[in-house]
């Protein structure tokens, strides 16, 4: 019984890693702009179709993974330029409307160029158990890879300069322009990073559950359910929040409400967050004194 | 002496609403200027209309080069630098922070070595390096607003309503940095106030606005003596 529980917390916590990349990638947007990016999802299905197609062509793992996320980063700043920069005083409506219609659109494109058929993907990871057979190789090493994202992420945001320009562009657009920050860049710069994270996040989890055209839909939702449990606002939060979401998802699915039930769990997170406390458990906290 | 800054003819508006009719003013190389007048005359919008944050017509020339229609952020890499309305503290980040920001334009070595200068004057910004700067008092706000504003190195200095909010004591400390920052740094200034007795004592030149139009400039000694304007425009 404690082995088969600790089993469920460790692979919990690895799924739980994909779901925290992926709030990271929607905080990164939301922090900016207050909008939730319904298509984030969409688009990192669509970067490791990407991936993919680089592996078939005969690329090496990660060559194929690092290109990738290269071109999503791209992508992922022109989409900011050409469809979001229009709407950048456009009433909330507006922005929903084009992030629902960019969910369509990538969802279509990847259909479109890729076929609806289920892929396998490989991973480049060991494929035996390990941790004593608690993990498997793909689980522990895509576990190391979101963390190595995450820090890398804390360490870009916190101690660079650049990252200090993006965090008080997100805060503080006024003062940031009187300061010389390219607040528009910044903004572009964040739906980049969101992409790329997106595209690794992709590439871990296709191994899992297989790459078809709808592979995020549940993981977005489960991300959201991270990110709003840790605190949208919140970069660390939203993590810790994606991977106890990964956690409470593998126990409850185990042991409470079945396998098939599982995506019900994000819901009730959802609605249970936003009923109790709507900032989650780290949300901002700002003092101010008038 | 020469003008480093020149707004000529300058209309400024938000959206259908217009604030500014037309105003002529300057800023002279290493002078202090004043904009006066009551709530609501147009202060804050010229000095919005400088930096390119408003819609405008007119002309704006810094050191003789037109500067109207461009973006905020490049008018700010000519060298000019505000205390915006309110402060502009970025209220989650910590002292240190706001202060790299307000070096942000520069290469990193050189602003560290300036961040010295700025615990000469405001050495209580230095106790607070580490904290978040919206824990701030709101004359250490104010603080920090001029050190985030000068470490741009700027030519052009605009500060808006530097005593806004704070005790009278806080506000004579301020203005004492303000006149040796004067000295040390020869950047020019021009000063929104509706403090009108201590603009003028601190400034050269001073312009009265009205609902968007100038009704008096001079010397400030001048309109100090003017007892018909200081009576109906200044307040005391």
């Amino acid at each position: 019984m404690f082995a088969g529980v600790l089993h469920q917390i460790m692979s919990g916590i690895a799924t739980g890693g994909i779901y925290a990349s992926v709030a990271l990638a929607l905080v990164m947007i939301y922090q900016a702009t207050h909008h939730v990016n319904f298509a984030q999802g969409e688009m990192a299905t669509f970067s490791t179709y990407i991936t993919l197609t680089f592996i078939n062509a005969g690329f090496p793992y990660w060559v194929a993974l690092g290109t990738a996320v290269v071109l999503s980063f791209i992508v992922g700043v022109a989409i900011e330029r050409v469809l979001m920069r229009p709407l950048a005083n456009a009433p909330v409506l507006a922005s929903v409307g084009v992030f629902i219609g960019l969910l369509l659109i990538v969802n279509s494109l990847s259909g479109w160029f890729f076929d609806y058929t289920i892929k396998q993907f490989p991973t480049p990871f060991p494929d035996h158990p390990m941790l004593g057979g608690y993990l498997s190789g793909h689980e522990l090493g895509s576990t190391a890879v979101t963390l190595i994202v995450l820090i890398s992420v804390y360490i870009f945001f916190r101690f660079t300069r650049l990252g200090l320009a993006m965090r008080a562009a997100a805060f503080n657009p006024v003062s940031s322009r009187l300061v010389g920050v390219r607040v528009g860049w910044m903004l572009a710069l964040g739906w980049g990073l969101a992409a790329a994270i997106g595209a690794i996040a992709g590439a871990m989890v296709a191994p899992v559950v297989f790459l078809d055209p709808n592979m995020m839909a549940g993981i977005l939702l489960y991300a959201f359910a991270g990110a709003l449990l840790g605190g949208i606002d919140n970069p660390l939060g939203a993590v810790i929040g994606g991977f106890m979401v990964g956690v409470i998802e593998n126990l409850g699915g185990a042991y409470l409400v079945g396998t098939e039930l599982k995506l019900t769990l994000a819901l009730v997170i959802i609605v249970t967050v936003l009923t109790i406390k709507p900032t989650g458990l780290m949300g901002r906290k700002v003092f101010s004194r008038v | 002496m020469t003008n480093l800054l020149e707004a000529k003819g300058l209309h400024a508006a938000y959206g259908e609403t217009k604030v500014l009719h037309g105003i002529d003013f300057a800023v002279r190389q290493g002078g202090v200027t004043a904009l006066l007048g009551a709530n609501g005359a147009g202060k804050t919008t010229a000095l919005r209309a400088i930096c390119g944050m408003v819609r405008t017509s007119g002309e704006i020339s810094l050191a003789g080069k037109r500067i109207d229609g461009t973006a905020t952020e490049d008018i700010v890499r000519l060298g000019v630098a505000q205390v915006p309305e309110g402060r502009g503290t970025f209220m989650e980040l910590t002292v240190e922070e706001n202060m790299r920001l307000g070096a942000y334009t520069r290469p990193a070595r050189e602003a560290t070595a300036d961040f010295e200068h700025m615990f000469e004057y405001f050495p209580r910004l230095k106790e607070r390096y580490k904290q978040q700067a919206g824990t701030l008092s709101g004359g250490e706000q104010q603080m920090l607003a001029i050190a985030r504003a000068l470490l741009l190195r700027p030519k052009l200095l605009l500060l808006d309503e530097p005593s806004f909010g704070l005790a009278p004591l806080i506000v004579q400390e301020i203005f004492r940095i303000l006149a040796r920052i004067k000295q040390d740094a020869g950047v020019s200034i021009l000063l929104v106030e509706q403090n009108a007795s201590i603009a003028l004592e601190f400034a050269e030149d001073a312009y009265v606005l009205e609902t968007g139009r100038i009704v008096m400039s001079g010397s400030s000694s001048d309109i100090v003596k003017d007892e018909g304007i200081r009576r109906s425009y200044l307040g005391y």
